[in-house]
């Protein structure tokens, strides 16, 4: 009995965050061709009517999933069969399993039972995360190899180059806050956040460590290889790994890269912004009492802790929508790298600033 | 030899730490966003129709831009009063064709007044390269290329072979009058090549 209650509680979390991130993943589709359309003055996509409801557009995902699943599945004669079927499944399933260590709040208490708001609560969360998240480049470079086309392998090689590049970066730039809160577990680090420097400032790893914030936000980028570093993909003019697919495999690349970027944002949010945190509010398990908001100024709101978790739940989605606007906002400002350039950048500049930002915060802990 | 000294701006270094000028252009792109989004919200939710719109797009198949009374399209043959064809058939704009898209069979008129009209007046429009020759070697203005059609397409190639009965058809939808100015800004009148609909007649 006990048992098929805590596997029902397992399903019922990772159905919440698979849904959770596939339904962002979707809606991005949608959003990477309204926004830039906002951006530069046009309508963008506006038809796709369901019964006459258009809604800006919005079903424009789900047409573009019809007509890629009943696109033909063009598979090159010479390609290799097994690998080129395969590539797209490796890269789309590590990155599905990523999100498992990110938090989505703190715990929930029903009927006496302690629920951890997170799929997977290990210690060595953040190693997870990047393990698996490194995962899907080989479904990249399969794939280009797979192909049997020189332009094809030569994109994936180009997404092996700088992935390994820019892990490097991420890293180093992630053993900062791991310094800082003294912890590999993404759970408690989110704890920690929720702590308040001179009293009124919430410890966000934004405010404790904004050097690695701003090296992991571009290599975050750069590991999803999305536009100023889209160098494996590269469409408009060198094209990349995923030359010779089409139809739904097609598909599968770019849900995985959509997957990637909420993983990235659900990243970022976790370790600079507070996680699911809303800044002064805590729950009962924090406050050991009755949780709400405590306002530095001395104000308190009492909240129960079921509202507490809504209520955080919804921070944390906002928290990614604004990453996920902030990345979507560069892909489409900002022109490509050169290749030299993203090597050069990657290695001579972003991997000397991490090494220093993991001296200076051990200076700044040495020093405390 | 003149040489043009090409002048190569050198980065300063707060350019070359990259991260302002990002943000700068972040600024430029995400202010579009924010304005375009409000001015789409008060024009169509809070129906504020005095406001800027967010976008310039016309709308192709519901919208269309006015166009130049210069502007060439598929032919339409003039009719004179009576209803008779003004062309002759006197072969001028079929000589000028650089395409032979234009395929002309005369025939003599029963009642003398003309000498010749075309029995068969047809237009390839698929080997046609609307130059406008073929309305400038005209001495009757009897073949015109103003019929505003703007989207030709169509599922088979024979909708394209137009004969003298349809390129009559469009006869009255503009004259002179209307030549000179009053057709800027109007909306140009949807003539289905498919339907072979009748074109509506502008007033005025």
């Amino acid at each position: 009995m006990l048992l098929i209650v805590e596997t029902l509680i397992a399903l019922g979390k990772i159905a919440f965050v698979l849904a959770f991130v596939f339904s962002f993943a979707i809606l991005l589709t949608w959003a990477e061709r309204k926004q830039p359309a906002l951006m530069q003055d046009r309508l963008g996509a506006n038809r796709a009517p369901i019964f006459g409801l258009r809604l800006w557009g919005i079903f424009h995902s789900i047409a573009e999933t019809f007509k890629l699943v009943f696109k033909e599945d063009f598979i090159p004669p010479a390609a290799s069969q097994f690998a080129f079927r395969f590539a797209p499944v490796v890269a789309l399933f590590p990155v599905l399993l990523t999100f498992a260590v990110i938090p989505f709040g703190n715990q929930l208490e029903i009927g006496g039972r302690v629920i951890l708001l997170q799929v997977l609560n290990i210690n060595v969360g953040i190693l997870f995360l990047l393990a698996f998240g490194s995962l899907g480049v080989y479904g990249i470079v399969l794939g280009g190899w797979a192909s049997n086309n020189k332009y094809s392998l030569l994109g994936g090689m180009r997404a092996v180059a700088q992935t390994i590049s820019y892990e490097v970066v991420i890293g180093l730039t992630i053993i900062g806050p791991v310094m800082v809160y003294g912890t590999l577990e993404l759970g408690d680090m989110v704890l920690m956040q929720n702590k308040l420097l001179f009293g009124w400032l919430p410890m966000w790893g934004v405010v404790v460590q904004p050097l690695a914030f701003l090296l992991f936000l571009p290599a975050g980028i750069a590991e999803t290889k999305r536009t100023p570093f889209d160098l494996p993909e590269g469409e408009s003019e060198i094209i990349g790994f995923n030359l010779e697919y089409s139809g739904m495999r097609w598909g599968m690349f770019f849900l995985g890269e959509f997957i990637e970027l909420v993983v990235l944002a659900g990243l970022l949010v976790t370790l600079f912004f507070g996680g699911y945190h809303v800044p002064y509010l805590y729950d009962s398990f924090e406050l050991s009492g009755v949780g709400g908001f405590v306002f530095p100024w001395g104000a308190t709101i009492p909240l129960a802790d079921v509202w507490v978790v809504v209520l955080r739940i919804c921070s944390f989605a906002a928290k990614i929508a604004f990453f996920l606007w902030l990345q979507l906002l560069v892909r489409w400002t900002l022109p490509r790298f050169r290749y030299d350039q993203l090597m050069r950048v990657g290695w001579k500049i972003m991997i000397p600033l991490a090494l220093l930002n993991i001296a200076l915060t051990g200076i700044v802990l040495l020093a405390l | 030899m003149i040489d043009k000294k090409v002048v190569r701006v050198r980065l300063s270094w707060w350019q070359k730490t990259y991260y302002p000028e990002v943000a700068r252009g972040l600024w430029i792109t995400a202010s579009h966003f924010f304005v375009n989004f409000a001015r789409h919200w008060m024009r169509h939710v809070f129906r504020m129709k005095s406001v800027t719109p967010g976008a310039v797009t016309i709308q192709y198949p519901e919208e269309k831009r006015p166009v130049s009374p210069r502007w060439r399209g598929r032919h339409r043959l003039m009719l004179r009063p009576d209803g008779s064809p003004r062309c002759v058939a006197c072969m001028m704009c079929e000589s000028a064709c650089p395409d032979e898209c234009i395929y002309i069979t005369p025939a003599e008129t029963p009642d003398g007044r003309v000498e010749k009209y075309p029995a068969v007046f047809d237009i390839d429009l698929l080997r046609c390269c609307f130059c406008g020759l073929c309305v400038e070697a005209c001495p009757e203005d009897a073949i015109r290329m103003d019929s505003f059609d703007l989207d030709l397409a169509s599922y088979a190639r024979k909708d394209f072979y137009l004969d003298r009965e349809f390129l009559l058809r469009n006869s009255e939808l503009t004259t002179h009058a209307q030549y000179d100015g009053e057709l800027e800004g109007r909306p140009v009148s949807r003539l289905n090549l498919l339907k072979d609909t009748h074109p509506t007649t502008p007033s005025g």
